[in-house]
């Protein structure tokens, strides 16, 4: 999920930096120079056999090139650099990582062993069927586990992210809505919405209107129905919602938009918090998205990989992007091409068959958890969000008060007001007291809003050990010490950085004549 | 549950803390008729070992690759990857840690993006390279449209040396925002037969090297012919060893490379996750989707890195971006870039020297075997063979003698009139007995 970022430099700058060499990092905190400037320009840290066939690639004359010009390290030097970067980032194995609406919770190691089984990853995706059973048995194993959790009939398992699967769920649509010769040219979706919504919806060809929202964050189902017509081709509604509510009305709006003819589409990345309690299917959803990075754990790896199945109506199902997986006599088997039973299909996605290392460790968490551990996994991550809104809702302002909320807690800026602090140097000033920010920023119907998502992986002393730190902080911001959110972060390997300067002078690689150091 | 921290005792004074009386309490905006009073129809929880036996038992029921002679490449590639890149990419710091929004905290996923980029504008002979895509084929599509908002026009030609995949994905994306796809017909050497269908509307040709039948082309007077139109060239590689022997999309005149990086770092998990490579002319900067990470200073004047220019990204522009796309494929691309930090120019090189000396090798044993015919003129590390056969029952037969031949052409194309044709593929990692074997099979079931 996203984190508006707004850059605000401490110090107005320019590219003509001051080498870190002159600071070579505090503690053993190691200053670490890009690849490029670590020498290696004509060597490699790959041992080749010696090799008899001749290297001769005179069949191939004016079509070659020179090597490229990249260094190579050997093993030693190549672990060091990327070890010690690797220091330099916060991870979830380090501390709680509260980044609302992105679900930041243990990944078990179990997954990442299971993934690595030569079964699994030395697998070809074209080899032989009758040589990849297991696999296309652990696609429909994991796809039986979600239409079982959503009460969904369908599920198209190979868009490769939430964004994708939005694309999929909403090209389904669009393919039902021209099937029956009854083309829509809009979508709806809350101003609430993750920016992948409307973006999603303009790429699938549609315009975007927005739904306005109710004084207690949930969809205005008078707005709504008053948008609703003959055009609409779906209705995009994230539930529980970004402001961390569940929309009460949820059958409403399905109504409505049945009613008109048009599709329920569900933003499924809060999924998590209704797992095991709440099956979208009950709730009259014609296609979601499962971020299985978000509920069902697979590692974010920095930013992907993810992997985004659709569960999909019986309307929807017949138009789900090929690859589609049989079974019959001979056993497990693939349609790869939209013709015979998949004629209906929107096309292809992606090549091949989607994130199969992604199905392993989302398949091993469901199995590992099972019915019972799932229900517990939503309750414990509503429960942990909403001791943390009780604890910190007496000092932060919260913009929707009434009622509890789901997996992530909302709160805005109001209780800084005057403070000269702003979100972003209350964020930063998190850094130092060694925890992640929160999602700033977002949803952008809320001020200043700041988005705390816990998740059932949290302990409550972890969660206690949180809780005292923000209470502290804020406590300084009362105490009118603004000194210290205004230069934070001051302790993390590096101060505030200029984001303005980044966008203004765009310096997006390394060349021999890059400005430093 | 040994994922799940709370005791009974904590949930019980968390409930107090918050005033709940029961966690039912903290459902209630959920409509009661959708409120599941018991467990849905699935197992209970399963400790490790179970799970282990269960998905194992999984994994046993397929064949790996390394389990014996395996010549299948036509997108996905098996190469060996050091231990090394394998052990960095598990470490927690990158492993679990989410995209770098908060650079002061994500240096080290930044910094990595940054020579990610710089290996790619490198490999690929282009200015600048996002931080990855989902795989080769997506990044494919969105190079279309990107090339759509380039030039305002509405068409794309695809070369009939387009892998299939690619052409079905980028028809999908392109049709829904408006951009029709012209596909030339599969053809084993034509990239060139783009040319004739460029015209005053085409906003792109999208060509192949080396092609899905393995075969390298020189496409500069496809460039040549594309610019002349006011088009732009789109070269995809699937293979990106390739990178390391051929010439590079840019020397030969492409605006947009586009790339599966799956080759480099990564294992070939039955298709994904991989990693897709983006690289453009920099005039085109502003067009480029994902995310990019972009140099800058910290408030005492060091050098750090950033996500930069997101005023292109969906969560700042929403529905006017230039892509959906949010997550990419970040460990993926560590992978990759781990893998070519190890490799370097001069290694890379050699392995793709090496790639090309084992396809030779093989080429020449096959074309020997009687009723064989070679079809791919000139080819990096796979090519294409025409069987005296339908390619897909020969590919069978062999596989229950244990040998994976290859891919038949008709299990990506079914029906397109190329029944006969097997994609062969030797990668370093193809022995003389792997390819002493396949050539005894083949003679044994031909003969048959």
């Amino acid at each position: 999920m996203t984190a508006m970022s707004i850059g605000r430099p401490t110090r107005p700058s320019s590219l003509d930096v001051a080498p870190d060499k002159a600071r070579p990092g505090a503690g053993l905190l190691q200053y670490e120079p890009l690849i490029f400037e670590l020498g290696g320009w004509d060597k490699t840290g790959v041992d080749f056999p010696h090799e008899s066939v001749a290297q001769d690639a005179s069949d191939l004359r004016g079509l070659t090139r020179e090597p490229p010009r990249l260094p190579g390290l050997s093993e030693p030097e190549t672990l060091r650099h990327y070890v010690r970067l690797s220091q330099k980032n916060h991870a979830i194995d380090l501390a709680l990582y509260p980044l609302g609406s992105c679900t930041m919770k243990h990944n078990p190691r179990m997954g990442e062993k299971l993934a690595r089984l030569p079964g699994f990853a030395d697998l070809h995706p074209l080899a032989p069927i009758s040589t990849v059973q297991g696999a296309i048995e652990l696609m429909d194993q994991l796809a039986h586990w979600l239409k079982t959790l959503t009460g969904m009939p369908a599920v198209a398992l190979s868009p490769k992210a939430g964004a994708h699967g939005e694309l999929c769920g909403l090209l389904a649509i669009r393919a039902a809505h021209e099937a029956r010769g009854d083309a829509r040219k809009t979508v709806l979706a809350p101003t609430s919405a993750h920016g992948t919504n409307p973006a999603t919806a303009a790429q699938a060809g549609y315009r975007v209107r927005e739904i306005a929202q109710t004084a207690d964050g949930r969809v205005d189902l008078a707005d709504l129905a008053a948008k609703l017509g003959h055009d609409v081709a779906a209705v995009m509604v994230t539930n529980p919602n970004t402001c961390g509510l569940f929309e009460r009305d949820v059958l409403e709006i399905a109504r409505l938009t049945h009613a008109a003819g048009a599709y329920f589409y569900c933003d499924g990345a809060n999924f998590n918090a209704i797992v095991g309690r709440v099956r979208p299917g009950d709730l009259g959803v014609d296609a979601m998205h499962i971020n299985l990075h978000k509920t069902f754990s697979t590692p974010h790896g920095g930013g992907g990989p993810g992997a985004g199945p659709v569960v999909l109506s019986q309307a929807l199902a017949p138009f789900a992007p090929v690859p589609w997986i049989t079974h019959g006599a001979g056993g497990f088997d693939l349609i790869e091409e939209p013709r015979g039973e998949a004629a209906a299909a929107l096309g292809r996605l992606c090549a091949f068959h989607g994130q199969m290392g992604m199905y392993v460790r989302a398949l091993a968490y469901m199995l590992s958890h099972g019915a019972d551990g799932l229900r517990q996994v939503a309750e414990d991550a509503v429960l942990n969000a909403n001791y943390v809104k009780a604890r910190l809702s007496g000092v932060m302002s919260v913009p929707f008060p009434e009622g509890p909320c789901m997996h992530e807690a909302l709160f805005d800026d109001g209780w800084l007001e005057g403070s000269g602090v702003t979100t972003l140097d209350f964020a930063k000033a998190m850094i130092d007291a060694g925890f992640h920010p929160m999602t700033m920023y977002f949803p952008l119907v809320v001020h200043g809003a700041m988005l705390i998502e816990p998740t059932e992986t949290e302990s409550r002393r972890e969660l206690d050990r949180f809780c005292d730190a923000l209470l502290e902080l804020a406590a300084s911001v009362r105490a009118g010490d603004a000194e210290r959110f205004t230069g934070a972060p001051f302790h993390a390997p590096l101060r505030r950085l200029d984001e303005t300067l980044a966008a203004r002078r765009p310096h997006l690689r390394w060349t021999p004549h890059s400005p430093d150091p | 549950m040994r994922y799940l921290p709370l005791t009974d005792a904590d949930r019980g004074e968390m409930l107090a803390v918050i005033g709940a009386a029961s966690i039912e309490d903290l459902f209630v905006d959920v409509p009661a008729g959708a409120r599941l009073s018991g467990l849905v129809d699935l197992p209970l929880h399963a400790g490790e070992l179970a799970v282990e036996r269960a998905l194992g038992a999984l994994a046993g029921r397929n064949r790996a690759a390394g389990a014996g002679p395996f010549f299948c490449g036509a997108g996905a590639y098996r190469h060996h990857v050091p231990a090394s890149v394998d052990h960095i990419i598990q470490r927690s710091e990158y492993l679990t840690s989410y995209t770098p929004y908060q650079p002061e905290i994500a240096q080290g996923t930044l910094q990595t993006l940054f020579e990610f980029q710089t290996q790619v504008t490198e490999l690929t002979g282009l200015e600048v390279a996002n931080a990855s895509m989902y795989d080769g084929s997506t990044a494919c599509a969105e190079a279309v449209l990107m090339a759509h908002r380039v030039t305002k026009r509405g068409k794309a030609v695809l070369s009939g040396g387009l892998h299939p995949h690619y052409a079905a994905t980028t028809h999908t994306l392109a049709h829904s925002a408006g951009v029709h796809t012209h596909r030339l017909a599969a053809a084993i050497d034509a990239e060139a037969a783009v040319i004739e269908a460029i015209d005053g509307d085409t906003a792109c040709v999208v060509v192949q090297n080396p092609n899905v039948f393995g075969t390298v082309t020189d496409l500069a007077a496809i460039a040549a012919a594309a610019h002349a139109a006011g088009a732009l060239m789109i070269v995809v590689t699937t293979e990106a060893v390739a990178f390391g022997l051929l010439k590079s999309p840019g020397e030969m005149g492409a605006d947009i490379a586009v790339a599966e990086g799956q080759s480099i770092g990564n294992g070939l998990n039955f298709g994904g996750p991989y990693v897709g490579l983006f690289a453009a002319r920099e005039s085109l900067l502003r067009q480029i989707p994902g995310r990019l990470c972009g140099q800058t200073v910290d408030a005492e004047g060091r050098r750090g890195f950033v996500l930069t220019l997101s005023t292109r990204e969906q969560h700042i522009r929403r529905d006017k971006a230039t892509s959906n796309i949010c997550t990419n494929s970040g460990l993926c691309a560590l992978a990759f870039t781990v893998h070519m930090s190890l490799l370097g120019g001069a290694g890379l090189a050699r392995l793709a020297g090496l790639n090309h000396a084992r396809a030779r090798a093989l080429r020449d044993a096959v074309g020997a075997v009687r009723g064989i015919e070679l079809l791919t003129p000139r080819m990096f590390n796979e090519f294409a063979v025409r069987l005296p056969r339908p390619a897909a029952a020969v590919v069978e037969a062999l596989a229950a003698r244990g040998v994976i031949a290859g891919v038949p052409f008709s299990r990506l194309d079914p029906g397109g009139g190329m029944d006969d044709v097997l994609l062969v593929c030797a990668t370093e990692m193809i022995t003389d007995e792997d390819i002493a074997c396949l050539v005894q099979a083949l003679e044994t079931e031909l003969r048959a």
